[in-house]
């Protein structure tokens, strides 16, 4: 099958490739550009293993094609910590929090997270639930996901986090 | 000592040793996409297989034309069962002592079962083969109710085994039939029932249902023809189990094949067993002279690679008109599917399901399984569970609720009044157990007083009244949950794989510079295992968890383990882990007497090193003996420090737990609001207690899912009408309710650090409590059993059906 020369912007770096035009952005990025942060989990769209920034929008990168990115602004979990290599507030959060277990979901879950605290510093416990609703995780029940994402909007906003009474 | 020297609490500190909250070293790289899990791996020139699956749930193969499949782009091959037989490979083992086509031979048994695999260049390439291989199917009768397997005009299965009276765990009554497990005592327990002044009948159906792990199984295989050297990297929850089946089904010499569990995205007991996908990767490897990379996709997963339950119990208890019981009955249809691949102990038809008598102290009771075969997908896997005890407990749980309904009693009471007591351990269960230590009535108190159980009762007579004075529209239910789990398979008194014996193991290496490696047989799936196995090491010998590194999951540097599952880690592999490190300790000891210059008898352990008996200023660190070790040992003594252990547990361990779930239902629609779930946990000794809370939130998130809608449902025609997330019930964070955690401990006393094990209670013990609370809610309209799954819709049909809805 015929490829298509793609450029696009990932974790602030231009890269291209060639792809097919079936290809899906996740494998495009996990095959192509060898960055195997982003993970699949289904292929309904559900799970959001695979969520990336695109443009300032939270992607399910099993959902597009490659070529429908042509030009975009991507961020992948690769592009999250902070310029030093130190971990950022959100992938503190979660380990702080002990907000994962296996790891598979987590990245396309911090990814998540990082949208939604851009969409909203501040939100309540139900705002992040909703928030995060199109990421499924098998193992942590979600509660510490909750209290990663609190931790790092307290430290992201310069406040003191304090953990919700059980 | 001068303002500098650390005070024992900051020695204990430094640690992080057993009950301290570690924070996970795994989450370094898993929070920055650095996990290495099975599709990450990609080698060169590696090929990617993928299968043409049935769509039918019963057919005969008639033709497999493979010819446009091979003109594809890219397709290099297309497998099917003839190629597999010119290496004797077209059928399996399975772990029941059943076995399994790897591809389809003659029939296919389930819908989406594996036909043939196409091997390519790439996974689209793959794709576009399997859609040109063209397969000519013959419709057959399915059968898929499970009550309809052994009649004596149901469809014939298994051609197979045609004219085998005798299966691998006894004798087989009908074509349709696999085994029949009976344990207990016949006589004594009919007889409870003829002299019983109380009795309950009902069946209680445990609906199939999947473990479905983020991540798929997958692996990739690479054959190295020079060297006659087979490597898989899989997801595999018992590394070492895979290699020996690999070696003793391929003919291939077991030092030459490396099994590598990388990261793994998940298990549940969906990686524990064996699947096609590895055979064909790894035929298909040696076939092309190229590694090849099986991943499946959801949809496989879940209609395919096993599936978890599906056990229908009719289940009685005889007891007095005061409610104390005095026998247990039990009878299951269990549901194996087209061929027995249950992951259980081999010996263990039915796993470890005789722990149905539960936390109660029945004076005798009778058990029998029926295995039967049916037109739907084969495993039977423990998804969170060890072997068989959720559905166990499930059973004697709601039945005790359906007792005290009989018997007017308050179920909390019922349970209390029926209770093994402290002073009764250890306990020999009626079928066959021997419990190792319980305090069950004060986890239900504490349970009780924490949730303000009196008070929640008169709020549901209050709600029951105003109901039928038609004020409200809502119900109230209380689900209350006493589970006992049996984990830690196992002793080898009676438990094996294969023949292997159900020990695990660890080996410790340290360094001269105070730091060292820990190799296990076990294998963590999201369990931690990196941050806990160096807490117990740093509590038995005072190296800093921080200076132990875990690595688990390569067979050719790990010592043979049986792997993860069953909740078996913590109570077999962490005493592994203890007794390997008192190994070193007892050689730290002779080191530190010769350096000390005094006999090891005058020394005594002091956190991190050994110090001389009343001489404290006298110590010799567990750091500075690490040194020693390696330049100058006593003499005779050879140098270096490193145990390894291999540990064969004397008993399984006894977790057990008190939940209790409060729920409000509207009968009109169904939908149900979890009010508060309260789950007190005894798993003994706690190593990690911010894992340990992790891993119950996470169990009964999955106790939730199953109870409250997760289910493998097929039509009548065999149809999997759940195979995708589309259908498939998975909580998202909305859905799933707040969990609140407690605890008692009760430590084992066979296990060296006292620990049990935990990671599966949650699941043992939550779906009763949730089923229960719904029960409980229906319970005043004069309903006794409500079937789960209690999704939206069932709830308000069983409203309609109670009247309670027009």
């Amino acid at each position: 099958m015929a490829k298509t020369h793609i450029t696009m912007k990932v974790n602030g770096a231009e890269v291209e490739g060639l792809a097919e035009p079936r290809t899906l952005l996740v494998h495009f990025i996990r095959e192509n550009l060898q960055m195997t942060g982003t993970h699949i989990g289904c292929e309904t769209t559900h799970c959001g293993a695979c969520t990336v920034d695109i443009d300032g929008m939270s992607v399910k990168s099993c959902t597009m094609f490659a070529v429908q990115a042509q030009g975009s602004d991507i961020t992948t979990i690769e592009g999250m910590a902070n310029a030093d290599g130190s971990l950022s507030a959100l992938q503190e959060g979660f380990r702080m929090m002990h907000g994962l277990q296996c790891g598979f979901c987590t990245p396309g879950m911090i990814m998540r997270a990082h949208r939604l605290l851009k969409e909203n510093p501040s939100p309540t416990e139900t705002e992040i639930r909703m928030g995060i609703s199109g990421n499924i995780c098998r193992c942590t029940g979600y509660q510490n996901i909750v209290k990663a994402i609190q931790y790092a909007a307290a430290k992201i906003n310069g406040v003191e986090f304090r953990e919700a009474a059980e | 000592m001068n303002d500098m020297t650390p005070t024992r609490e900051q020695r204990e500190a430094k640690l992080e040793g057993m009950g301290c909250k570690r924070k996970r070293v795994e989450d370094i790289r898993f929070t920055q996409g650095k996990g290495n899990y099975v599709d990450d791996v990609k080698l060169p020139g590696m090929l990617h297989g993928d299968f043409v699956r049935s769509p039918h749930a019963h057919a005969r193969v008639k033709k497999i034309d493979d010819t446009e499949a091979l003109k594809v782009p890219g397709v290099l091959a297309v497998i099917t069962a003839e190629t597999l037989k010119t290496v004797n490979l077209a059928w399996m083992p399975t772990l029941a002592g059943d076995v399994q086509m790897v591809l389809a031979d003659g029939k296919v048994l389930f819908q989406n079962q594996e036909v043939a695999f196409v091997v390519a260049t790439d996974r689209y390439a793959a794709d576009d083969g399997i859609n040109k291989v063209v397969v000519e199917y013959e419709p057959l009768p399915p059968l898929i109710d499970p009550f309809k397997a052994m009649a004596p005009d149901a469809p014939v299965l298994r051609e197979d085994l045609a004219g085998k009276t005798t299966g691998a765990h006894g004798p087989r009554k009908h074509h349709n039939h696999i085994f029949e497990w009976t344990v207990g005592d016949k006589d004594l327990t009919d007889a409870a029932f003829r002299k019983a002044e109380v009795t309950i009948k009902e069946m209680i159906s445990y609906h199939r249902t999947h473990p479905s792990p983020l991540e798929t199984c997958q692996c990739v295989c690479s054959f190295d023809k020079i060297k006659g050297e087979l490597t898989i990297w899989g997801t595999f929850q018992a590394p070492h189990v895979i290699r020996t089946v690999v070696s003793l089904i391929a003919k291939l010499p077991e030092q030459k094949i490396h099994v590598i569990s990388p990261d793994i995205g998940g298990g549940f007991g969906n990686k524990v067993g064996a699947y096609p996908g590895y055979i064909c990767a790894a035929v298909a490897s040696i076939v092309t002279g190229k590694p090849v990379k099986w991943v499946e996709d959801r949809i496989e997963n879940l209609t395919a690679t096993s599936f978890a339950r599906d056990y229908h119990m009719t289940t009685e208890i005889a007891s007095t008109k005061e409610g104390k019981v005095t026998g247990l009955r039990v009878h299951v249809l269990a549901d194996h599917g087209a061929f027995d691949a249950c992951a259980d102990p081999s010996k263990w038809p039915a796993g470890f399901f005789n722990i149905v008598t539960g936390s109660y102290d029945f004076p005798t009771a009778h058990l029998s399984v029926d295995g039967i075969y049916t037109n739907k997908a084969p495993g039977g896997v423990a998804y969170r569970c060890s072997f068989r005890v959720t559905e166990a407990a499930y059973c004697i749980e709601r039945a005790m609720d359906i007792l005290a309904q009989k018997l007017g009693m308050d179920p909390a009471e019922l349970r209390l009044k029926n209770f093994i007591k402290p002073e009764q351990f250890p306990y020999h269960s009626a079928l066959g157990w021997e419990y190792d230590s319980g305090d069950y009535a004060t986890a239900m108190r504490k349970a009780m007083e924490t949730v303000k159980y009196a008070e929640l009762r008169k709020e549901q007579a209050a709600l029951r009244e105003a109901f039928k004075r038609g004020e409200t529209r809502e119900i109230m239910g209380v689900g209350v949950s006493f589970f006992t789990e049996i984990v830690g398979a196992g002793p080898s008194k009676n438990c094996d794989i294969l023949g292997i014996a159900m020990f695990d193991s660890c080996e410790i290496r340290l360094h001269p510079t105070g730091a060292g490696i820990a190799r296990m047989g076990t294998k963590s799936q999201g369990q931690g295992h990196e941050t806990t196995w160096a807490q117990i090491i740093a509590t038995e010998i005072g190296i800093p968890a921080d200076n132990i590194m875990v690595e688990e999951g390569n067979t050719d540097t790990a010592p043979y383990g049986l792997g993860t599952y069953g909740s078996r880690s913590t109570p077999v592999a962490g005493a592994a882990i203890a007794m390997a490190a008192r190994k070193i300790k007892a050689k730290a000891q002779m080191i530190a007497a010769y350096k000390l210059e005094v006999h090891e008898d005058d020394l005594e352990w002091d956190i991190d090193g050994f110090r001389v008996k009343g001489l404290p200023e006298k110590t010799m660190s567990m750091k500075d003996i690490c040194w020693a070790a390696y330049n100058s040992v006593p003499p005779g003594m050879e140098p270096g420090l490193e145990a390894v252990s291999y540990y064969d547990p004397p008993n399984m361990t006894y977790p057990f737990g008190a939940y209790i779930c409060v729920m409000n239902i509207d009968v009109d629609t169904g939908v149900y609001k979890v009010r508060r779930f309260y789950a007190l946990d005894d798993c003994g000794t706690r190593i990690n207690p911010m894992i340990i809370e992790g891993q119950v939130h996470g169990g009964l998130t999955e106790a939730f899912a199953i109870a409250m809608g997760q289910e493998i449902r097929y039509d009548a025609d065999g149809n999997v009408v759940t195979g995708s997330f589309m259908d498939f019930f998975m909580p998202t964070a909305v859905e799933t309710p707040h969990w609140e955690t407690d605890f008692t401990v009760t430590p084992s006393p066979h296990h060296p650090i006292g620990a049990k094990g935990v990671g599966e209670s949650p699941n043992v013990g939550g779906v009763p409590a949730f089923s229960n609370a719904v029960n409980d809610a229906f319970s005043f309209l004069g309903s006794t059993h409500i079937q789960m799954p209690h999704d939206y819709w069932r709830n308000w049909k069983a409203a309609k059906d109670l009247g309670a809805v027009a």
